[in-house]
């Protein structure tokens, strides 16, 4: 029963990070930028075995590439931004799924890394996911208000002089070390689904950014554990079934805010 | 405002164009200590630009922007949205602006008349709410220089005199100057030590009422205009209703 154990370990771990940046990401109105970083990491996937470099590293550099380009567009204006995210979402998807079947053939198991496989994490893939979620946590404590200033308006952070620039690069990468140890929980197909719906719930008991955050980080911890059980139960896939649990929540967070808008 | 004080912030020849396209001119300009400075101009003329420019975020093409040493500077953007999905409340958004002392929180809210919203939602507040608080988070940084972007948008007349009264008695109390731009040039506040015409380059600029006789402004906005700049006086022994009729003074309005 080791295998779940580490699955427990990784993905709560996992999930613990995603419940920090998932605010972040609904707050800054970036759930399409979390999409398209996610499906980038599967160009990466496929980089990284062309290159020979391990998965985790052309995942991670592929990732903080498109985080970085996705940046410097951002001020464009040629293009609505939603158009962009959506051609470069779908984009590096193709381009991943050609990439992986040049690379790999059909030996490349690409359900594995469409919704992940978390029932697959050796002890060092969960060790890996641990240190991971340590560094996404540790470092958006760091930033926390900087970034919380910046999300609100990033003139008045400026001239107030916060480090807006260092502060953007920052969480952008620690976007990016969070897709690379979240791959294996719910694949490039779901990942983004980890970051908002927890995020999503914990909305309607928050009462400051830090509670909304913490509440996020403790039902995306539950939710890696029921969808997990419920997983083992039925033999569904693991990824598709803790989203699935995730959604409960949310569904159980709309009847709340319901209750608490009628009572006041 | 020379006299060997040195000035707050200090604006030298600034060119700035946009793909080709000139936005600023040569233009000068200086607030010094306690200085009240209102800029004005038509739509598009660059005051949007001049602001970021004053404010260190964008380099012009040509120009020095000098800064007195160690000047804290408090900022009052346009319009902050906060997202409904944000649970923030308004004690927390004085806080962001850098000041971690509660007394300090509690003090600047108190000054702008919001002390009774610190624990209220900040995305719930009204416009003019709002405004305050946003006020609220410059001063709470104990700023040498306030600047504001048309900070009256969008609140009607009343809170308009309001809005400057407050402001005039925030210069008296904080020692702070006060650089505003004023989207509504009917309505430049009567405490303005210098009033700045923008259109591109500085068509005029000194007391509103030499700005408003300067042959420039009157070509720019017409002698309609001009008679009607400055209405709001507190030094006046009467004041303006709605209609533009003589009414009594308010208790407390000089």
């Amino acid at each position: 029963m080791d295998f779940l154990l580490y699955a427990l370990i990784g993905g709560g771990a996992v999930a613990l990070a995603a419940g920090q940046l998932g605010p972040f990401v609904i707050w800054r109105r970036m759930s399409y930028f979390g999409d398209s970083l996610a499906h980038s990491a599967l160009l990466g996937i496929a980089l990284g075995m062309i290159a020979g470099a391990g998965l985790n590293l052309g995942v991670l550099v592929t990732s903080l590439l498109f985080a970085g380009l996705l940046v410097t567009l951002e001020h464009q204006r040629r293009l609505g931004m939603d158009a962009l995210l959506g051609i470069f979402a779908h984009g590096s998807l193709a381009l991943g799924l050609v990439g992986l079947s040049l690379a790999g053939g059909a030996q490349v198991d690409l359900m594995s890394f469409l919704v992940g496989d978390i029932l697959a994490v050796s002890r060092g893939d969960a060790l890996l996911m641990v240190a991971t979620s340590l560094v996404v946590i540790v470092g958006l404590r760091l930033i926390f208000d900087w970034l919380l200033s910046l999300s609100i308006h990033e003139e008045l952070s400026l001239a107030e002089g916060w480090p807006v620039l260092r502060t953007r690069l920052i969480f952008m990468g620690l976007m990016a070390f969070f897709v690379m140890s979240a791959i294996k929980v719910v694949g490039v197909l779901l990942i983004s689904s980890l970051l908002i719906i927890p995020a999503a719930a914990a909305r309607a008991i928050s009462r400051s950014p830090e509670m909304m955050c913490l509440i996020a980080s403790g039902i995306g911890f539950v939710t890696v554990v029921l969808g997990l059980g419920l997983s083992f139960g039925l033999d569904t896939p693991a990824g598709p079934s803790i989203v699935v649990v995730a959604l409960g929540f949310f569904g159980l967070s709309l009847a709340i805010a319901g209750l608490v808008s009628k009572s006041s | 405002m020379t006299g060997g004080v040195p000035s707050l912030i200090d604006l030298k020849d600034i060119d700035l164009a946009y793909n080709g396209q000139t936005i600023l001119e040569h233009v000068s300009l200086s607030v010094g200590p306690k200085e009240i400075v209102t800029l004005i101009g038509p739509n598009g003329c660059g005051k949007t630009t001049l602001i970021r420019v004053l404010l260190g975020l964008v380099r012009p093409d040509a120009g020095q922007v000098k800064r007195r040493e160690g000047l804290t500077l408090g900022y009052v953007p346009q319009k902050i949205s906060i997202e409904p999905s944000l649970p923030l409340t308004v004690r927390r958004f004085v806080a962001l602006g850098g000041v971690r002392d509660v007394t300090r929180i509690e003090e600047a809210l108190a000054h702008v008349g919001a002390d009774h919203l610190a624990d209220a939602q900040a995305n719930r507040l009204s416009g003019g709410e709002f405004q305050r608080v946003a006020l609220a988070r410059a001063i709470a940084r104990r700023p040498d220089l306030l600047v504001l972007d048309e900070p009256a948008q969008g609140v009607d007349v009343q809170g308009q005199v309001e809005f400057y009264r407050l402001l005039r008695h925030l210069r008296d109390q904080l020692g702070c100057g006060i650089f505003l731009v004023s989207h509504d040039l009917h309505f430049v506040m009567a405490a303005t030590d210098q009033v700045i015409c923008l259109n591109k380059h500085v068509c005029c600029a000194g007391q509103p009422e030499v700005v408003q006789k300067h042959p420039e402004f009157l070509h720019l906005f017409g002698p309609q205009a001009a008679r009607e700049i400055a209405v709001y006086s507190h030094d006046h022994d009467h004041a303006h209703g709605l209609g533009g009729e003589v009414v009594a003074p308010e208790e407390g309005g000089a």
